[in-house]
Order: structure tokens, then C-alpha cells, then sequence
């Protein structure tokens, strides 16, 4: 492959460097930068700087976490950016590549991680880990996995785990007079029963796509267990073809044909937080998402979360199916890494970071106050004073008691497989290929 | 496009008198600086592959086999042209009438001209993130004021999403068109409409007869600043249905983005940037030739 090597560098500053430079110059000065944290400011001393996704209340809590670790050091301060999701995934590569990557590199792990470490954009952090083991112990040994890389850790898992849950609005259901789905025959029993009452059974928010792979993730899972995807992940040749696999991608399609999704569905994002809307405000039934939008909905839905309106189920199992029902998919935490192309107090201020506020007592209590599970041992002590105890508490055995906890698919491959999976996740759902073409399609970008 | 302009006028009147050569310089900078070097830059790195994060290598062909082997192309290609083409046909008639009208020197056309204008000092991220929000289908403006002829899947079914961003395209460029052939039409010497209405011609066979072929050459530049300008629709498709649904809008410069910034494939995507420039050359170029061949031709004969 690579016969000659260039450096990235000369590249980037003939081909792109001006117009890219001044495009992130004009992102950084225009983005919402926190006060006190600016260079010019806090004594002289280096500034690291930290890029972080908007939408509260996860936002709120990783602003407080980064100021209360600048209040306590005067000298050496982050500086936050906040940025959408979306914009995010691609705004951090770009600005890596380029070798403008804030000190701070936020992600999923697992295969953009990958393509960081393969690039030797991130610092290895093996030997930092083993100095502070009693850090490295407070973590679930779980959420290691997907910040390891060919046996090193080059990221520090963080904030919260967040598996898939089955959301469902209890009013809708005692409107309708249903119960809420025990097997996958069940979901197609409710369809017409809630499309007859004018209510779409399922919020989706299409158009960010891998909203729509947390289905395939599920149905895969139920119906062959983890194995089905694992033969993708370890580069199987043909994994697609695996007959569980074309069973499950058809069966999302018979979900699509019956009206089992919102009209408009392929239109809707999830960062405008319009599917969990659709969902509290009775329009739609059910709603399958990342654990994170539990606060959303908190946040925004009135009394619909604290009125005790939200139902929540791990996803049931489909009739027939191989996979154990105690499984689940999603983040299994979020992953925190340091450039290296910072400068050595850059890297000692980031390092001070994670090593106190990241995941010091105070964020623990925030994280748990947003309705979600931090990754720490005995996280669980905090529950029974917080508000969402119940919640936290389901969230909890999910994830204790899951013999497996898949990654998200689109975290888990590579940048260039995901966006292949993508494409073609968003053309089953809008039912212009069939399962075969899909996995065909797939076949073709397995080990890429 | 506006840096081309300027270096190309200020080149011919360097040619008059060379003493003012200079003047070209600036615009040959920026030229230079933001058109040729990157332009090279893009030809180099589509003969190579690279993920964006770490080193180039260099493969040959090997980004190009795979781009021009990818069914995607074509796809691209046709959906490039199906925007290229629908928004033409929409935006040009609309203009031209809309240019004729406010002409007129009457106060209120003064006004309404400086009212249309508004959609052009918007940008297109902003319009795109309006429509959507007003085109949502259970939340937007149908929903709201009830009216169910409004609640359509908007951007959601194939036809109805293309439709919309032919619709949001000419909304926002239509004034600009608009305000080109406004300036065509004051450039028509009066004379020429007194003599067709001593021969009793009416105002609808003066628009065919005196005011069309007039506009002529400003009918060519605004469809080369349409077609080409089309080549580039990227921010409001990608706000409004990033390429979706499935892949009905994604055009090239969508396909490009999808596969460099999304797929870390900066090889493959280079190498539809150059594809990219060199479709826009030829529009460009084809243009030009439509209504160049005889630019020394008077239009004013008998004015």
C-alpha cells in the first residue's frame, strides 16, 4: 500500500492549510468559549484546551467538571469548545489530521480510536495507568475494552455507560389499552393496533442513521447473539451472508412496511432531540435509545419523566432467537484521550485532569443526577438518595447482569466501514435495497 | 468565481495599456492562493491514499479505479445533473419575468425589489435549518395550523425531498438571477420599444420580440452562474437532507464530503473533486461557446 510516504503535513498546509486554518479559527472564535478559561488568562500558565458535545444536561455537567478543575488550578486551565454531535464526529478528525487536535480528544473508542492510534495521533497511556492504579481500579474493567488497541490503552473511559433501552409512554399504552411487548411478535401485534388510533408505534430519528442501526444491533443480538456480529468485527469473509444476519435485515423491513415507524422518520435527526419529542408528547408509542436520552426527556418533557409517565425495557427477545435477552448494545462508556501533538504541560495538565475532576466524587454525583450510570465500581451506593433511582437502577443490572455489551457498530468498525454501514442502514430502512443487496454491499467493506 | 472575473477583466485592460498590470496582481494572489495551489493539492492527493489522520502514500490509480467502478458515480452524477437542470428550468423563467417586472421604475417596484432581495443576504445553513423545521411533518407548520395538506412526508419520500430542494435552491438564488436581468433590462434602449409600439406591437409581443433576445448574453451569464453554481450546492442539501432519503439528493459534492471528511477516504474523494472541477470547466466552457461566437455582434442594430 503505502510504497511512498509524504508527510501529512506538507499536504495539509499546500492543499488545505489556509482555508481549513481559517475556518477552525473563525469555529474556535465563534464557538461558545467558557469565561476565565481564556489564553491570555489564569496567571501565565499553559492552557489545555477540550472539545465536548452540546446538548444538556451532559453538556452542563462536563462544563461544571472542566471548571471546577479550573478553579483549582489557576495555572493550568482547559479551555472547553462545545460542539453538536454530528459536526463533532467529523470537526475532530479533520482537526487531528490537520495537527490542530485540541489536548483533549473525546470519543467512543473502539475503531476511530483505532484510526488515531494507527496515525500515532494519541498518547499511549498503558504506563500512566499502571502509576495510578488505584484510578485504573475505581473503573469497570469492562469499559477498558474499547480503549484498548492491540493491547494498549490509549484512552481514559469516562462519564457514563449507556446501553439501548426500549422506551414506551405509559399513557399512549392505557390509551390504547395495550401492554407493552414481551417478544418480538408482540411489536408486530402492536403496530396496526396503534397506527388504528392515529399514534405511530415507534419515534425515529432517521436521518442520523445510526439511530436506525441500534434495531439491526438488537435484532442481530436476539436472534444469534453476539457471535453474528462478532464474525463482521474479526474480519470473517462473508460475515453479512450469515443467514441470522439476512433474517434479522428482513425482518426490520417487514417492521418498516407495516408502518412500524413514525411517517417522516427518514427526515428526523437526533441531535434537534425531535424523536424523544415525538415520544413525550404522545405522538409516538415507543422509542429504542441510548440510555442518554432519559435526561433529554427529563429535561424537556415536563412531568412526563417525573410524573412516572416513561416506561423502559431491555428489548425483548424475538421468537425463535439464539441470543440471551439479558444482552445489550451501546456505549459502554465514553473515552477521553490526550493529543500527542500537545505540548509536555498540555499533557500534564490533561493528565492532573483525568486523574482528579474527570471522575473525581463531585462529577460522579452530577453524572448520577443526569439519570445515568457512571463507570465506576459501587456507583450504584449513589443511587438510592438520587431522584432516578429507579432508572439508575435498571441501568445498573442491565449492565451488570448482560453476559455481553456490545459496542455500537458504527464505534466499533472503522470510520470507513461505519459510513458504508451507514448508507446502507439508511437505504433498508427507506426499503431501496433488499437484505441481500445489503449484504453484499457490506461484504464488500469487511476488514476496510 | 467572482476572483476569476476580476483577474480576467483586469488582465484585458492590463493588455490595453501595460503599465497597469499590477492591478491584476491581488486577484492572481487569491487566485493563486485559495484556487490553483489547493486545485493542485486535490490532483496530487487523489493519486494517492490516505485516511486523513496519518501518512499519504502514494497508490497511483488506485483511487480512481475504485471511484470510477463505484456505482455511486453515476448516481451522483445523475442526481448532480437532475439539481443542475430542475433548478435551471425553475429559476430561469421565474427570473427573467420577475427581472423584467421590477425594471419598471415605479416607486413600488422599487420597493418590492429591495423586499426580494432579502432571501439572498441569508445563509444557506440558516434557510436549510428553517425549511426543515417548518417542513417537519410533526412538528412544523403543517402540524401546526392544521392544515393536512401540509403534513407531508417532506424530505422524507424521494420526489417530495428533491422537489424540496429545488424549491429551497430557486427561493434562494431567484433573487439574485432576479437583480441580473433587472439591470439586462434597463440596459434596452428605450428607442427600441417606442419604434414596436408605433408598429402597434402589445407589452406580450414586445417581451418576445424586443425584451428576450435582448437579454440574450445576461440570459447566458446567469445560466452559467446557475449551472456551474449548481456543481457546488453542498451546505443546504447536507443541512436539509444530508443526501436522504437513502441517497435521492446526494449529489457530487455530497458524495465527495461523505467520502473524505465521513469515510476518512481522502484519495477517492480528491478524485471527485477533480472530476468536480473538470464537469464545471466544461459547463463553463460549453456556455460560453453558446453565445460567444458572435460577442462582437451588435444587438443594437436599428436602435
Amino acid at each position: 500500500m503505502e510504497t511512498r510516504t509524504t508527510s501529512r503535513r506538507t499536504f495539509l498546509s499546500l492543499s488545505m492549510g489556509l482555508p481549513l486554518g481559517a475556518a477552525l479559527a473563525a469555529c474556535g472564535t465563534s464557538g461558545p468559549t467558557r469565561p476565565g478559561g481564556g489564553p491570555s488568562g489564569g496567571g501565565g500558565g499553559a492552557t489545555a484546551t477540550y472539545w465536548y458535545l452540546s446538548v444538556q444536561p451532559q453538556e452542563g455537567v462536563r462544563t461544571r467538571t472542566m471548571e471546577r478543575f479550573n478553579a483549582a488550578n489557576p495555572n493550568g486551565k482547559i479551555v472547553g469548545t462545545i460542539l453538536q454531535n454530528d459536526a463533532f464526529k467529523t470537526k475532530i478528525k479533520t482537526a487531528i489530521g490537520a495537527g490542530q487536535a485540541p489536548t483533549l480528544i473525546w470519543g467512543w473508542g473502539g475503531g476511530g480510536l483505532r484510526s488515531y492510534v494507527q496515525a500515532g495521533q494519541v498518547e499511549d497511556l498503558t504506563s500512566w495507568f499502571d502509576q495510578n492504579t488505584a484510578l485504573k481500579d475505581r473503573l469497570f474493567p469492562s469499559s477498558f475494552g474499547a480503549a484498548t488497541i492491540d493491547g494498549k490503552i490509549y484512552a481514559m473511559p469516562c462519564e457514563t455507560m449507556q446501553p439501548i433501552v426500549l422506551y414506551y409512554n405509559k399513557q399512549v399504552f392505557e390509551k390504547v389499552g395495550a401492554q407493552p411487548p414481551q417478544t418480538w411478535g408482540d411489536i408486530m401485534d402492536l403496530v396496526p393496533k396503534f397506527n388504528a388510533k392515529g399514534i405511530a408505534p415507534f419515534s425515529l430519528g432517521g436521518q442520523s442513521r445510526w439511530t436506525n442501526m441500534m434495531w439491526l444491533e438488537f435484532l442481530f443480538d436476539r436472534m444469534g447473539g453476539p457471535e453474528v456480529f462478532q464474525a463482521v468485527f474479526d474480519e470473517e469473509k462473508d460475515a453479512w451472508n450469515n443467514p441470522i444476519a439476512l433474517d434479522a435485515l428482513g425482518k426490520v423491513q417487514e417492521l418498516v412496511k407495516a408502518d412500524g415507524f413514525i411517517k417522516g422518520f427518514s427526515s428526523i435527526t437526533a441531535d434537534s432531540n425531535a424523536d424523544q419529542a415525538l415520544l413525550y408528547t404522545g405522538k409516538a408509542a415507543m422509542m429504542l435509545h441510548g440510555g442518554w436520552t432519559y435526561g433529554g426527556m427529563k429535561q424537556d418533557g415536563g412531568d412526563f419523566v417525573s410524573g412516572g409517565h416513561l416506561g423502559y425495557m431491555n428489548f425483548p427477545p424475538i421468537d425463535g432467537g439464539k441470543g440471551d435477552p439479558g444482552n445489550t448494545v451501546g456505549n459502554p462508556g465514553q473515552y477521553m484521550s490526550i493529543s500527542s501533538q500537545a505540548t509536555p504541560e498540555q499533557k500534564e495538565i490533561a493528565k492532573k485532569f483525568f486523574a482528579t475532576e474527570l471522575m473525581g466524587d463531585q462529577a460522579i454525583k452530577e453524572w448520577v443526577g443526569t439519570g445515568a450510570v457512571p463507570i465506576v465500581k459501587g456507583a450504584d451506593s449513589a443511587f438510592a438518595s438520587a431522584e432516578d433511582a429507579e432508572f439508575l437502577k435498571f441501568v445498573y443490572g442491565i449492565a451488570v447482569n448482560a453476559k455481553s455489551f456490545a459496542q455500537s457498530w458504527d464505534q466499533a468498525l472503522s470510520p470507513t466501514a461505519a459510513e458504508v454501514l451507514l448508507d446502507n442502514i439508511s437505504k433498508l430502512f427507506q426499503l431501496s435495497i433488499s437484505p441481500k443487496e445489503f449484504a453484499t454491499n457490506m461484504n464488500a467493506v469487511i476488514g476496510k | 468565481m467572482s476572483t476569476v472575473a476580476t483577474s480576467a477583466t483586469a488582465a484585458s485592460r492590463a493588455g490595453r495599456s501595460g503599465s497597469l498590470a499590477w492591478l491584476a496582481v491581488p486577484a492572481l494572489v487569491i487566485f493563486t492562493g485559495f484556487g490553483l495551489i489547493p486545485l493542485a493539492g486535490v490532483l496530487v492527493l487523489s493519486f494517492t491514499s490516505w485516511d486523513g489522520l496519518g501518512d499519504i502514500g502514494f497508490t497511483g490509480l488506485d483511487s480512481w479505479r475504485a471511484v470510477l467502478a463505484d456505482p455511486q458515480l453515476p448516481h451522483a452524477l445523475w442526481v448532480t445533473f437532475l439539481v443542475m437542470a430542475a433548478s435551471w428550468a425553475v429559476q430561469t423563467p421565474a427570473s427573467i419575468l420577475l427581472g423584467t417586472f421590477l425594471a419598471g421604475d415605479q416607486r413600488y417596484r422599487a420597493f418590492l425589489s429591495v423586499l426580494y432581495f432579502i432571501p439572498l443576504l441569508l445563509s444557506s445553513a440558516a434557510i436549510a435549518i428553517t425549511y426543515k423545521a417548518l417542513l417537519d411533518p410533526n412538528f412544523g407548520l403543517g402540524a401546526g395550523l392544521g392544515i393536512p395538506l401540509l403534513v407531508q412526508d417532506w424530505l422524507g419520500e424521494p420526489v417530495l425531498a428533491f422537489s424540496v430542494v429545488i424549491f429551497v435552491v430557486s427561493w434562494q438564488f431567484i433573487p439574485f438571477h432576479a437583480l441580473i436581468y433587472q439591470g439586462g433590462v434597463r440596459q434596452i434602449p428605450r428607442s427600441m420599444y417606442e419604434a414596436a409600439e408605433l408598429d402597434g406591437a402589445g407589452r406580450v409581443r414586445k417581451f418576445f420580440s424586443i425584451t428576450l433576445p435582448q437579454l440574450k448574453y445576461t440570459i447566458i451569464t446567469s445560466s452559467t452562474l446557475m449551472v456551474v453554481g449548481s456543481l457546488t450546492f453542498f451546505d443546504l442539501i447536507f443541512v436539509l437532507t444530508a443526501g436522504g432519503p437513502g441517497d435521492t439528493t446526494r449529489v457530487l459534492a455530497l458524495d465527495m464530503y461523505k467520502r473524505g471528511f465521513q469515510a476518512n477516504l481522502m484519495g477517492p474523494a480528491s478524485a471527485i473533486a477533480v472530476i468536480l472541477v473538470l464537469v464545471g470547466l466544461v459547463l463553463a466552457l460549453l456556455l460560453r461557446r453558446l453565445g460567444g461566437r458572435d460577442a462582437a455582434h451588435s444587438q443594437l442594430e436599428g436602435a
